[in-house]
């Protein structure tokens, strides 16, 4: 039962981690940014969550509509104002950039709120759970993070083959140019990506808050799991980096059945096993 | 003719350090159309790039209706009625056909063409509206690139090179739709390698040399000796 327990408790943990996956991954693949303080920004919106659950006196599951549009203000402008200069040609100068607003974040965050870890407070939530037969219980509030999970991947999915602004998404993607030739500036658009990326970001950094505590270390780790989880997925593909989310929940909570000290490595020698196997992920895009 | 529909004035383009075009004016009046020929590398693409707001130029250089649009952005100058079919097609591989052309159409601007209207012209593309627009034969791809550009209800087109690497039968297809296309009273700017073509459907022909126009005239009354002359600096 143990090892059930261990799997089941790891998908729900991969929802998470899809999570910190999916907005990394939107920004990737609209403008082949890979944005090295997406970790930072999670944690940041972890802070911002703390700030409006105590200036606000609100349940931070609540604090998540206030901190996500701020968020996705924050990103738009982000982008428009700092990391379209960037992009180009050479695939550098926005690596050194996100870089360095890495740095600053974490810098900024240590000096406002030190780094003590902190942690939002759900309330009952947090210890209420649903007993399933064969003596397993499931929490509510991991179920919710995973359902939640399923949905925002539904939404971006949904945005990214079905609607206007994800036509201009893929379009553009597809071809700079010729997408400005169709009237679609891109620098907004860029800047719509980076925005929807950020309030989804706001939802993983609430949640990460509530599961564990944080601290303005926190990031860089998240960024990893991020990684792992779109790269295991498959570049490009949103179902499969929930997928890739859910595998490395499992291979950590597995690790940490065998030994509390094997959780990290085992997520991490998965990831590397299966791209070995599989260079491209489980489910690679299909380009036709 | 020169009405201020387009004017091209003293136009110079560069790709870094390196120079492509060479003071080049030209004019466009309201429901002309006019062909661009010139050898391989003579500037043909870059003009049209230049129009369009691809490469960026100084204001003046290119006006419009009297508006000096040289500086402004390509998806700027799209909204103002210009639409371009890109050499080589250059659909978007990840959008379906119906896809390509309702992007081509979402600048809104008013007009007889929509996607209906571009089925009728080109019903092929109809059968063939769901699959992805890298799967369709070259000829079909050149109707999508042309159903794209009409779907904004530009009032002045760029075509760069309509028969570029497509069957002879294909090409045959696509100018006996084109005065179905520029007969609205749409300005054109054609860019062709087949100079009979070129001259058979414009009112006016230029053809550039290294970057500079080297012949302008009117494609009733140019002689070949003329264009040939033009196109190859004998
Ligand atoms: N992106 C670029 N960078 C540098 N030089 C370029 C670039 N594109 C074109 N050129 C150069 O500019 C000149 C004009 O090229 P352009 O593509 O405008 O010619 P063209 O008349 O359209 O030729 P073609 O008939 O082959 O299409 C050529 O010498 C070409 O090598
Ligand atoms: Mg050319």
């Amino acid at each position: 039962m143990d090892w059930l327990n261990a799997i089941i408790q790891g998908i729900l943990l991969g929802g998470l981690y899809a999570l910190f996956a999916a907005g990394l991954s939107l920004i990737f693949g609209v403008m082949r940014l890979v944005n090295i303080a997406h970790g930072d920004l999670i944690v940041l919106a972890a802070f911002l969550g703390l700030m409006i659950t105590t200036t606000l006196g609100i349940n931070p599951l609540l604090a998540l509509f206030v901190a996500a549009p701020q968020m996705g203000l924050f990103g738009y402008a982000l982008q428009r104002w700092v990391l379209n200069r960037t992009l180009g040609d050479d695939i550098l100068p926005p690596l050194l950039v996100t870089f360095g607003l890495s740095v600053i974040i974490q810098n900024g965050l240590l000096e406002v709120f030190s780094a003590d870890p902190q942690k939002l407070n759900a309330g009952s939530i947090e210890t209420a759970s649903i007993a399933v037969p064969g003596g397993i219980n499931i929490g509510v509030l991991p179920l919710l993070m995973f359902v939640t999970a399923v949905a925002v991947i539904a939404v971006l999915q949904w945005i990214f083959y079905r609607s206007a602004l994800g036509r201009a998404f893929r379009a553009t993607s597809d071809n700079q140019d010729i997408a400005q030739l169709m009237g679609l500036n891109k620098s907004h658009i860029f800047g719509l990506a980076m925005a929807l990326s950020l309030v989804v970001v706001a939802i993983a950094g609430i949640f990460l808050g509530i599961r564990t505590s944080f601290d303005p270390a926190a990031g860089p780790a998240r960024l990893i799991f991020g990684f792992e989880a779109v790269i295991i997925g498959g570049l490009g593909n949103l179902w499969g980096t929930l997928i890739g989310g859910i595998i490395l929940g499992i291979c950590q909570n597995i690790g940490a059945q065998i030994n509390p000290g094997w959780q990290l490595l085992a997520g991490h020698i998965a990831f590397l096993i299966i791209l070995a196997v599989r260079p491209r992920g489980l489910f690679p895009r299909v380009d036709g | 003719m020169s009405d201020g529909f387009l004017e091209i004035d003293a136009l110079s383009s560069y790709y870094g350090d390196f120079q492509a075009l060479f003071d080049v004016s030209m004019q466009v009046g309201e429901g002309e159309v006019v062909a661009v020929i010139g050898a391989n590398g003579a500037g043909k693409t870059t003009l049209m790039r230049s129009i369009t707001g691809l490469l960026s130029n100084e204001a003046a250089m290119v006006r419009y209706r009297g508006q000096a649009i040289g500086g402004l952005r390509a998806d700027q100058i799209a909204t103002l009625g210009l639409s371009m079919v890109p050499e080589g097609r250059q659909l978007f591989p990840s959008l379906s056909v119906e896809e390509n052309l309702i992007i081509g159409g979402q600048i809104g601007r008013r007009g007889p063409w929509g996607l209906e209207a571009v089925y009728r012209l080109f019903p092929v593309l109809k059968e063939r509206r769901s699959q992805q627009s890298t799967s369709l034969s070259g000829g079909q791809q050149q109707m999508v690139a042309i159903g794209r550009a009409l779907m904004a209800n530009p009032d002045l087109l760029l075509f760069d090179e309509i028969s570029l690497g497509l069957a002879p039968i294909i090409i045959k297809t696509i100018y006996e739709a084109l005065p179905g296309i520029i007969g609205g009273g749409m300005s054109a700017i054609i860019v062709e390698q087949d100079i009979t073509r070129a001259i058979n459907v414009s009112h006016r022909v230029y053809c550039l040399q290294e970057g500079r126009v080297s012949l302008e005239g009117s494609s009733k009354t140019v002689s070949r000796e003329a264009i040939s002359n033009a196109y190859f600096g004998v």
